[in-house]
């Protein structure tokens, strides 16, 4: 008899949540019974919700379990779950959970079902086929492909990457580079370290045909520190796309090359900028860069450079498989395709959630992540990472859509959203914005780098119930110059969370019992 | 590992030879270093600023740029703790007073036997299981006081018996 399937993710979340110990465990008890098992460890579904998920192969599909702990084992296999027994802990077919089902995998299409390493698996998938294409097409068609796809920078700028890739296409340069952007720093976000984690060749995929659109030879993923399975996953993957002719010369058999190489960063936000970042990878502080001129036409050591994030390029593949308009046909507006959503904080069903643009934030946050984990009433949601804005109910509403966020001065950015329960102290989220950038600023603005101290001092006399009609007016007379004053982001956004709490928590930046004197 | 010995020494003057001619490698050339000596001895300065040709000035500047990067030997086990927003909804305020208050140390310090050092981070990923701290390579979530004494317990190198 063949050995049965199981799959128990080796991604940062499920072996945060024991997924180490409970294949150990598992492995030893199938031992002891003498029952035959072959384990692997895939990428997470990304139903964190319910890591460490174990699934076992049925010849009707994979069926699930979770969360399994080490305590559970001895109840599994006497459910005889290898043989999709009954048990608590199960939940049916895997593609059958609702969380899963109501989805539109695109982006991650393979992730939490492949072999993260291999590539037979990866190629059975449908691996590679993007790369074929693009074989077959001249740089042009390429970017063309892009444009038509609709598709915007993932990782917070929405910039599209059709025009970036025509700038950098049409720049002249000794070199040119294509740079990933994987310093995914914002918190409530975790879709990169997925991709990188369970299905790293399409990321790779995606930046050799980046490389064949705009004739860049060299590619560079700038990978945060914070993430060392991410690191361990994707050094093992580079170097087998170089074994297999993926990377390095004669590229699939043609005449192209592409070598490419990871970079780790130092635990610094701020280079998730990509001027910044471009700094650090030329091995200096990561110092934001005046703009123009772009980093598409002077980027990494002045040569034409392609930055972006993780997701944009690991949704390359898909686009030039299946054509851009496809890609095009999903979402609303100018927001064109899917959306890696990350659920986190305080919520029920965390994890990720790949939807078309234009469900709400309530849809996602309460029939995806089935409200707070702590049961109590939502009270805010910051959506975007550290610099997006904290909604209240009234705002819920809004669709996942570039513009209808930008209509209510909040961003999507990454796609984080983090949940918080009527418990949280809106007044220390606000100092905590402050706090954050005066932390990360590079220090090169002086609104962010000496505003966001001055903004954690006025936030304290506000809080302690000192002058504070006037300061509260100096505090929005900050945020207005910091907005306006700062070159990048870090300080034009940092106001954002800021400014929501004034607008729809405003009372909860007053002392308690002196809001009763004041109303007095 | 404080001193400056020609074991270290040579450590560092192998890992500059070795990264010295990629593009942009001084912070190939600085993790490198790090990994290999726990931290970035002050005396590495001067030799890395005369094999990458620039000033021991600038070199300083990238090193404390970025805060990963230690110019004095930390303990055993750095323990990093999550103080960014999806663990703070989870109560990560009171987990980082509890961290703070067991260890009997702030962020940047070590305890006296060098066993722990306790860092602030900002964000590891593991936001939908919250709140988390990281040790080494690895991430543990859902923290809380009693995990974190079990975990302690693990890290400590004599055997603690448990109930």
């Amino acid at each position: 008899m063949a050995a049965i399937k199981l799959y128990i993710p080796d991604d940062t979340t499920a072996v945060a949540m024991g997924a180490d110990d409970v294949c150990q465990a598992i492995s030893n008890v199938a031992k002891q019974k003498d029952i035959e098992i072959e384990v692997v460890r895939n990428g997470s579904r990304g139903l964190f919700y319910l890591e460490p998920l174990v699934e076992v192969a049925t010849s009707q599909g994979r069926v699930a379990y979770g969360p399994v702990t080490v305590d559970d084992i001895e109840s599994l296999f006497a459910a005889d779950f290898i043989h999709a027994g009954k048990h608590p802990l199960a939940h049916g077919l895997t593609e059958e959970i609702p969380f899963l089902k109501n989805q539109q995998r695109l982006t991650f299409a393979r992730v939490g079902i492949t072999e993260p390493l291999s590539l037979s698996d990866y190629q059975q998938h449908d691996g590679f086929k993007g790369l074929q294409k693009a074989l077959t097409h001249c740089s042009q068609e390429l970017v063309d492909i892009v444009k038509e796809s609709g598709l915007r920078g993932r990782g917070g700028a929405a910039f599209p990457a059709g025009i970036k890739w025509q700038t950098v296409l049409d720049a002249r340069g000794s070199e040119k580079y294509i740079v990933c952007n994987a310093d995914e720093g914002d918190s409530g976000t975790f879709s990169d370290r997925m991709i990188m984690e369970a299905d790293p060749y399409v990321l790779i995929e995606g930046m050799v045909i980046a490389g064949l659109a705009v004739g860049a030879e060299q590619g560079y993923i700038y990978l945060r520190s914070e993430y060392p399975k991410a690191a361990e996953k994707l050094t093992a993957a580079i170097t087998l796309a170089e074994q297999a002719g993926f990377l390095g010369n004669n590229i699939g058999g043609s005449n192209n090359s592409f070598t490419l190489e990871l970079r780790i960063g130092a635990g610094a936000y701020i280079c998730g900028e990509e001027t910044a970042l471009l700094e650090s990878l030329e091995g200096k502080r990561g110092m934001v860069r005046a703009k123009p001129p772009l980093p598409a036409i002077e980027g990494l050591f002045g040569q034409p450079t392609i930055v972006n994030n993780v997701i944009t390029l690991a949704t390359i593949p898909i686009i030039l498989a299946k054509g851009g308009q496809y890609y095009q046909d999903f979402g609303m507006g100018r927001s064109r395709g899917t959306l890696p959503m990350q659920l986190a904080g305080n919520i029920k069903q965390g994890g990720l959630v790949e939807l078309a643009f234009g469900c709400t934030l309530e849809q996602l946050v309460f029939e995806f992540g089935q409200g707070t984990y702590s049961a109590k009433p939502a009270k805010a949601i910051q959506v975007g990472g550290p610099l997006g804005a904290y909604l209240p109910k009234q705002q819920w509403q809004t669709p996942l859509d570039y513009e209808s966020f930008t209509a209510i001065s909040a961003v999507l950015g990454h796609g984080g959203v983090v949940v918080f329960d009527e418990t949280a102290d809106m007044a220390a989220q606000a100092r905590f914005a402050m706090e954050f950038c005066k932390v990360e600023s590079c220090g090169k603005c002086t609104p962010c780098r000496i505003g966001s101290t001055r903004g954690i001092e006025v936030i304290d006399k506000i809080t302690n119930g000192q002058d504070s009609d006037a300061n509260l007016q100096l505090l929005a007379d900050l945020c207005d110059t910091m907005v306006v004053g700062s070159l990048c982001a870090m300080g034009g956004m940092t106001p954002f969370p800021v400014q929501s709490i004034m607008q729809y928590f405003g009372e909860e930046l007053l002392p308690k019992d002196s809001l009763a004197k004041e109303v007095l | 590992m404080t001193e400056f010995n020609q074991q270290a020494k040579q450590h560092v003057a192998d890992i500059i030879e070795q990264k010295r001619q990629l593009p942009g490698a001084l912070l190939p050339v600085l993790h490198d270093i790090q990994n290999t000596l726990g931290f970035i001895p002050p005396q590495a300065i001067a030799l890395i600023a005369s094999a990458l040709n620039q000033t021991e000035a600038e070199i300083h500047g990238v090193i404390s740029f970025y805060h990963h990067f230690k110019t004095r030997p930390v303990g055993a086990h750095v323990i990093e703790v999550c103080r960014a927003e999806a663990c703070q909804a989870m109560g990560s305020r009171e987990l980082e007073q509890h961290v703070k208050n067991t260890l009997n140390l702030d962020y940047h310090q070590n305890t006296k036997d060098q066993q722990f050092s306790l860092e602030p981070v900002y964000c590891l990923g593991n936001c939908a299981c919250a709140p988390s701290i990281r040790v080494a390579d690895k991430v543990y979530g859902r923290m809380n006081a009693e995990k974190f004494a079990q975990l302690l317990d693990k890290l400590t190198t004599y055997v603690v018996e448990l109930n």
